[in-house]
C-alpha cells in the first residue's frame, strides 16, 4: 500500500532531527528567483539574503508579489526560476519556517479555540498517528504566555480582537519552534496600541534569534521599526537601510503613479497606496 | 395507547429493529464525516458524489438480479472512482470546480438511470436507489454498515489533527510538510465510503442532507470541533430514530421522514441561535443605555 508507505516516509521526514544548520550561513538566501503563473509574471529576478535575527520589512504596492514571495520561501509554491536556500537547503527540507497568513484569509468562524490553533504548530513535532503529549501542551502554553494570551486559550478564535488574532499566530509560530517567521501584513487595520504590543513581542523574538520578515504598507513604520527594508514590484527595486531604499527615485520606481511625493523642507514625504483590509494578493 | 406501547409497538417487527439500527449507525458515520464536509464547504461535492455512484449501483443491480451485496460493492467502486475522478478534474482544468463537478455528476446520474431503465420493472427499484429503503435492510447489510462505518469513524479520529489543519489552514499543512494531497484524497475516499454505507437509508437524492444537515445544526450550536462532531452524531441519530417512528405511524417514506426530522432540528438550532443573538444584543444595548443615563 503506497499510501501507508507514503505516510511512513512523511512521518519520518517531519519528525527526524532538523538538518544541521550551518552556522554563519545566511538563514535565507534567494537567488535569481522568478515565479510565473501562465502568462503572468508575479516575480522575476529576486536576489537577496537574510541574516539570523534580522527584522526585514517587505514593502511594495498591492499585487507586487509580496504574498507570492512568502509562499515560495515557505516552500508552499515552487519557483519557476532561480533558487531559495534556507540554512543552505531547499525550503522543503525544513519545518522551521512559519507563515502567518493575512487575517482576511482565515475563517474566523471555524470551531477551534486559541489553544487548538497554537497546537496546530506542534503537529510536525507530534508526528502522524500520534496525539500531543504533555510537553506539547506545555510548549503551547508557554507560547501563549509570551504573547500575552494565556488567559484566552479556551476562547473561540472569532472572539479575539485583530491584534490578539495576530498574536495567536505568532504564538503558533513559536510553538512550531520556527526560526524564520513570514508575516503577511500583520499590522493592517490594527490600532496603535495593538501594533505596539506586536512590536514588543517582535523585540522578544529578536532576543531569541528569530528572524522576521514582515509585509507592510506603512512606509514610515517600516523605516522606524525595522533593521532593513526591501522594496519590490514584481522585481527587486531595492534592499538595505531605510535611508538608502526609501529615496524618491526608488519609491517612484516601485509605486509608479500611485505614490505621491510631498516635499517638506529638506525631506520628501512619501505617501504610498496605503490600502485596504482585503489586501488581495499583496 | 400508552407511551410504552407507542414506543414498543413498531419494535415487534424485525425489519423495524434492523432499520433503526441502520439509521442510528448511518447517522453517526454521516455526522462525523459531514462535519468536515460542512467546514470545508463541500456540500455540492457530496451531493454530486452521491448521484455519481448511480451507474455503479446500476451495474450491481443488473448483474446481481436483486441481491443486495453486489449493489454495495459496485456502488463502492463507483463512489471511490468518482471521488478521485472529480478530484482530478477540478485540479487539472481551466473550468471552475463546481462546473466540472456538475458536468460529471449529471452525466453519471443520467447513465445510471439509463442503465436501470433497461429493466422492465425499473421504477420501483429506481425509487429505492433514489430515496432509500431503510426498512428493507437485511442482517448482512447491517454487518456491512457496522464494519465500514466503524472503519470510517476510526480513520477520521486517527487523522483528526491532520484533517483539522488541512481544513483550517492548508498553507500551514504544506509548510509543515504534511502529505496534503494524500490527506485530501483520503478525505474524499471517506466521503465516498460514507455515501455508499448510507445509500440504503436515505438514497441518492437525499444523501447530502445526511451529510450536512446534522453537522450544520451542530455548527450553529457550538464553537468547538469535537463537540460539533458529537452533537452532529447525536442529532443525526435522533433524526433517524424519530424519522422512523414518524414513518411507521404516519405512513411516510422513511428516507424523507428522517431527512425532514433533521431539517426540523436545523430549523430549531437556527431559530434558537438567532433569538439568542437578538437577546444578547438587546441586553448589551440596554446596559449601554443605562450606563449612558448615569453619566
Amino acid at each position: 500500500m503506497a499510501l501507508i508507505k507514503e505516510f511512513r516516509d512523511t512521518d519520518r521526514l517531519i519528525r527526524r532531527q532538523r538538518p544541521p544548520h550551518k552556522t554563519g550561513a545566511p538563514i535565507l538566501k534567494v537567488n535569481g528567483l522568478g515565479v510565473r503563473f501562465e502568462n503572468n509574471v508575479a516575480l522575476k529576478d529576486i536576489t537577496f539574503e537574510l541574516r539570523a535575527g534580522e527584522r526585514l520589512a517587505l514593502v511594495g504596492p498591492n499585487g507586487a508579489g509580496k504574498s507570492t514571495l512568502f509562499k515560495v520561501i515557505a516552500g508552499v509554491l515552487a519557483p519557476t526560476e532561480g533558487e531559495v536556500n534556507v540554512f543552505g537547503q531547499e525550503p522543503g527540507g525544513h519545518i522551521c519556517i512559519a507563515y502567518v497568513p493575512q487575517r482576511s484569509q482565515v475563517d474566523w468562524n471555524f470551531p477551534v479555540t486559541v489553544a487548538d490553533v497554537v497546537m496546530m504548530g506542534r503537529i510536525g513535532k507530534v508526528g502522524l498517528l500520534r496525539w500531543p503529549k504533555r510537553k506539547d501542551w506545555e510548549a503551547v502554553h508557554q507560547a501563549l504566555d509570551l504573547v500575552g494570551l494565556e488567559g484566552m486559550s479556551n476562547r473561540q478564535i472569532g472572539e479575539l480582537s485583530g491584534g490578539q488574532q495576530q498574536r495567536m499566530f505568532i504564538a503558533r509560530a513559536l510553538a512550531q519552534e520556527a526560526e524564520l517567521m513570514l508575516m503577511d501584513e500583520p499590522l493592517n487595520g490594527l490600532d496603535l496600541n495593538s501594533q505596539e504590543a506586536i512590536f514588543h513581542i517582535l523585540d522578544e523574538l529578536r532576543q531569541r534569534g528569530i528572524t522576521v520578515m514582515i509585509a507592510t504598507h506603512d512606509l514610515s513604520q517600516a523605516a522606524e521599526e525595522f533593521d532593513r527594508v526591501m522594496l519590490i514590484n514584481h522585481k527587486l527595486v531595492g534592499i538595505g537601510l531605510p535611508g538608502q531604499v526609501f529615496t524618491p527615485a526608488l519609491l517612484l520606481e516601485a509605486y509608479g503613479g500611485s505614490l505621491r511625493l510631498i516635499p517638506r523642507g529638506s525631506e520628501v514625504l512619501a505617501i504610498g497606496d496605503t490600502c485596504c483590509e482585503e489586501g488581495g494578493k499583496g | 395507547m400508552s407511551m410504552t406501547e407507542f414506543i414498543l409497538e413498531p419494535l415487534q417487527y424485525a425489519f423495524m429493529i434492523r432499520g433503526l439500527l441502520a439509521a442510528l449507525m448511518v447517522g453517526v458515520v454521516c455526522a462525523t464525516v459531514g462535519t468536515y464536509v460542512v467546514l470545508r464547504g463541500m456540500a455540492f461535492f457530496g451531493d454530486a458524489l452521491a448521484h455519481a455512484i448511480l451507474p455503479g449501483v446500476a451495474v450491481g443491480y443488473l448483474i446481481g438480479g436483486g441481491a443486495r451485496e453486489p449493489l454495495f460493492w459496485w456502488g463502492l467502486l463507483a463512489a471511490v472512482a468518482s471521488s478521485l475522478g472529480i478530484g482530478a478534474i477540478s485540479r487539472g482544468t481551466k473550468i471552475k470546480e463546481d462546473t466540472a463537478i456538475g458536468v460529471v455528476f449529471a452525466g453519471m446520474f443520467a447513465l445510471g438511470i439509463a442503465m436501470i431503465s433497461t429493466v422492465r420493472s425499473y421504477t420501483v427499484d429506481l425509487a429505492h436507489f433514489l430515496f432509500g429503503d431503510v426498512l428493507g435492510v437485511s442482517g448482512g447489510d447491517l454487518w456491512l454498515i457496522a464494519g465500514f462505518g466503524s472503519a470510517i469513524v476510526l480513520v477520521t479520529l486517527i487523522f483528526y489533527k491532520e484533517f483539522l489543519v488541512l481544513s483550517f489552514d492548508p498553507l500551514l499543512a504544506s509548510t509543515l510538510r504534511l502529505p496534503a494531497r494524500l490527506l485530501e484524497y483520503l478525505l474524499l475516499i471517506l466521503i465516498a465510503l460514507t455515501i455508499v454505507v448510507s445509500l440504503q437509508t436515505v438514497g441518492v437524492a437525499l444523501m447530502v442532507a445526511m451529510l450536512i444537515t446534522p453537522a450544520a445544526s451542530a455548527f450553529l450550536l457550538t464553537r468547538r470541533l469535537p463537540v460539533m462532531m458529537g452533537l452532529a452524531a447525536l442529532i443525526a441519530s435522533l433524526s433517524g430514530l424519530i424519522g422512523l417512528y414518524l414513518s411507521y405511524y404516519a405512513s411516510v417514506a422513511s428516507g424523507a421522514a428522517i431527512v425532514l426530522t433533521s431539517t426540523v432540528f436545523f430549523g430549531l438550532a437556527w431559530a434558537g441561535k438567532t433569538l439568542q443573538s437578538k437577546y444578547l444584543a438587546a441586553v448589551y444595548h440596554g446596559a449601554e443605555n443605562q450606563a449612558g443615563g448615569q453619566v
